[in-house]
């Protein structure tokens, strides 16, 4: 996994609540055994028209957001499935960040797991972000070691994350590796038990 | 204090514990199927690495593979069929057992596993779908998993979670006749939302839901992650013991017995306490139907669709307009108005055998309307041979019903059974997503017996007043 640090990027606006992983990766998508291939299938339904070009009416097919890594959405992002294809598609259409004031729990996981950092933020800043980078380009910096976000004039806040969350990240430590340190801890566990059918 | 049955079940399973991090558990029964779990498999290949308990992980086929008789002949979707594949061989490989297309035992992962006795109470069971929640019915807590954790659970047979919120939804009063388990899972996403749950794990109690089968808890608890729970669970009874007797994989004569005793200890105590407490009155609940574009856009059957306006939440508001707009549906239209084109039964919310008797007892004697085309498919190959030795095919088939093949088919369209831009589906499934079952196809959540008469009047009915 990616170590992630700090991350200065283009903001991207997408101003829905329960933005589900249907629509994030619609499901004829999922049939590739590889964990690459998804970004431009990311949003398919939305982003295209029914000749495969470019829905002008799409905001992320804006060509401000081009180099956008940056995505703020609305309450309940990720809703549905488990698919682990909406977070691969949305890092390899170029996001590496994506506040919300809600995500659903099978998601969020799923986003850490490939450095892919979600933050929470209450609906009034989440709509102050929305409403700034709907009316121009507008960057902000992510700094997650001091846990902040800032843009280039006044604004900066700070958010919340769960320190072993945020110590892999940085780290850029996948979660079986740790475990695989735990081999005797696991096998102990295994040995009191009885065995099963 | 007393504990809650989650609480008995996390201890139990507990291999690692250190504050301020999420803990280690043991996972005792790992579901996979073809979609979420070749990146799994690669990566412990690229590791050079082995799944830690083959016997303790289940696979099957379900998510794309067609139901219709050409089924066994080779999957003409090329990419659909290199998943499959691609399953077949990582089962061989890491020697994991396969139910395949041509075996009994295939079916909807969340309707095998129960079926063949692998689910009992107290487990922990995970898989790569999101309504794993299913199990929780037989009081196991089961949650669904990303493909990374399904890596984790092939290669550890451990998980990394930290420890959620319960939530106890107690289900008071008595459940009006005609008005089922679905019924009473829609209503509660309506009341909650589909963000309700998110954090929690629900423990359903009360009167009603002891008074389910086990079809009916299963429903319940499948569609937990609607309301954004990942697990839903509800305690094992004397109907959950019954259910389970002599299933393949269930303990027999004496063990099942033994079994019984610590089974039952798997309830919450009477002095615990739950971070939140939900009551749904049944007497006041009808059959639902959904509306909208998310599980929570529900309706009474006697109601009609809301106006945007008469919600609080402009959020909700918002979210309403772009749903009707998707629906093709007006504010105040009646349910009972809106006609149908397509009626699924199926997914592994409402395809098991009580399912479709429950179905067949609506369309028995009757023509589908001659504007709706419906379809059939089983939970799994046992259900549908069941239902055959039951005569259940033969009345679907004579009302006009198409009597398939067992898959997640419809419910989520990764075969070839979707609909088209516009079609309107009376279905037994769990979601209603904008291109859930095909791009531009509209979906109606209702129970079975709801998608029944609707398929023979061509537009939704109040089954209480079926005749």
């Amino acid at each position: 996994m990616e170590k992630f640090i700090k991350h200065e990027g283009i903001v991207a606006p997408l101003d829905r609540a329960n933005v589900d992983t249907d629509q994030i990766i619609p499901k004829q998508f999922l049939k590739r055994i590889e964990r690459t291939g998804f970004g431009e299938f990311a949003f398919f339904d939305w982003r295209y028209l029914e000749d495969g070009i470019l829905n002008p009416d799409f905001i992320l097919n804006d060509t401000k957001y081009k180099k956008a890594s940056i995505l703020v959405s609305g309450r309940n992002f990720g809703s549905g499935s488990s698919r682990e294809h909406a977070p691969w598609a949305l890092y390899e259409m170029g996001f590496k960040v994506i506040i919300a004031p809600s995500f659903a729990d099978i998601f969020r996981n799923n986003c850490m797991q490939n450095g892919l950092l979600t933050i929470v933020l209450d609906d009034e800043i989440v709509d102050l972000i929305m409403a700034n980078s709907t009316k121009s380009i507008y960057k902000l910096t992510i700094d997650l070691q001091k846990q902040t976000i800032k843009d280039s004039e006044k604004f900066s806040t700070t958010f919340e994350i769960d320190s072993f969350r945020k110590e892999c990240l940085i780290e850029g430590l996948d979660d079986i590796d740790l475990s695989f340190r735990m081999e005797e801890e696991i096998s102990n566990f295994e040995s009191l038990r009885a065995p099963r059918w | 204090m007393g504990l809650t049955m989650f609480d008995k079940i996390w201890r139990d399973h507990l291999v690692f514990e250190s504050s301020g991090k999420p803990a280690l558990i043991y996972i005792d029964l790992h579901l996979v199927h073809e979609v979420t779990s070749p990146q799994a498999f690669e990566g412990l290949r690229l590791q050079n690495r082995k799944v830690r308990r083959p016997e303790l992980t289940i696979s099957t086929v379900d998510h794309n593979i067609p139901t219709d008789d050409t089924r066994n002949d080779e999957i003409k979707d090329v990419i659909a069929r290199q998943q499959v594949e691609t399953l077949r061989k990582n089962c061989k490989d890491f020697g994991v057992t396969l139910y395949d297309i041509d075996s009994n035992a295939q079916g909807i992962v969340h309707v095998i596993g129960p079926e063949q006795g692998y689910t009992q109470p107290g487990m922990t069971i995970v898989c790569g779908d999101s309504h794993t929640s299913t199990h929780g019915a037989f009081g196991s807590l089961a949650f669904g998993i990303g493909t990374s954790e399904v890596e984790h659970v092939l290669a550890t047979q451990t998980l990394r979670q930290n420890k959620p919120k319960t939530m106890q939804i107690d289900f008071v009063g008595e459940l009006p006749l005609g008005v089922t388990a679905k019924d009473m899972i829609l209503s509660t996403i309506g009341k909650i939302g589909t963000a309700g749950g998110t954090g929690y794990v629900i423990e359903y109690t009360g009167n009603a839901i002891r008074s389910l089968s086990m079809e009916g808890r299963m429903t319940i608890c499948n569609m937990s992650i609607e309301a954004g729970a990942r697990a839903g669970m509800i305690a094992p009874d004397d109907t959950t013991f019954k259910w389970m007797k002599g299933r393949k994989f269930v303990p027999s004569g004496e063990s099942y017995e033994d079994s019984i005793k610590k089974w039952r200890e798997y309830q919450s105590d009477k002095d615990a306490i739950f971070d939140t407490k939900i009551e749904i009155n049944c007497s006041e609940l009808e059959p639902y139907v959904s509306w909208g574009t998310n599980p929570g856009q529900v309706s009474k059957i006697t109601d009609s669709i809301p106006y945007p306006e008469t919600f609080e939440d402009p959020v909700d508001q918002e979210s309403a307009n772009r749903a009707m707009d998707y629906m093709g549906l007006k504010p105040g239209t009646n349910i009972e108005d809106i006609k149908i084109d397509r009626a699924f039964i199926g997914s592994c919310t409402n395809a098991r055998l009580e399912d479709l008797r429950s179905a067949a007892e609506i369309v028995k004697g009757k023509k589908i309307s001659s504007t709706v085309r419906a379809q059939v498919m089983p939970g799994s190959t046992l259900t549908k041979i069941l239902a055959e030795k039951e005569g259940l095919d033969s009345i679907f088939i004579d009302a006009g019903f198409e009597w398939r093949n067992s898959g997640c088919s419809m419910c989520l369209g990764m075969n070839p059974d979707i609909l088209i831009p516009g079609e309107r589906c009376a279905s037994t499934s769990n979601r209603n997503f904008e291109g859930r079952q095909g791009k531009g196809g509209r979906t109606h959540l209702v129970s079975p017996t709801m998608a029944a008469a609707a398929a023979i009047a061509g537009n939704f009915v109040d089954v209480r007043n079926w005749k």
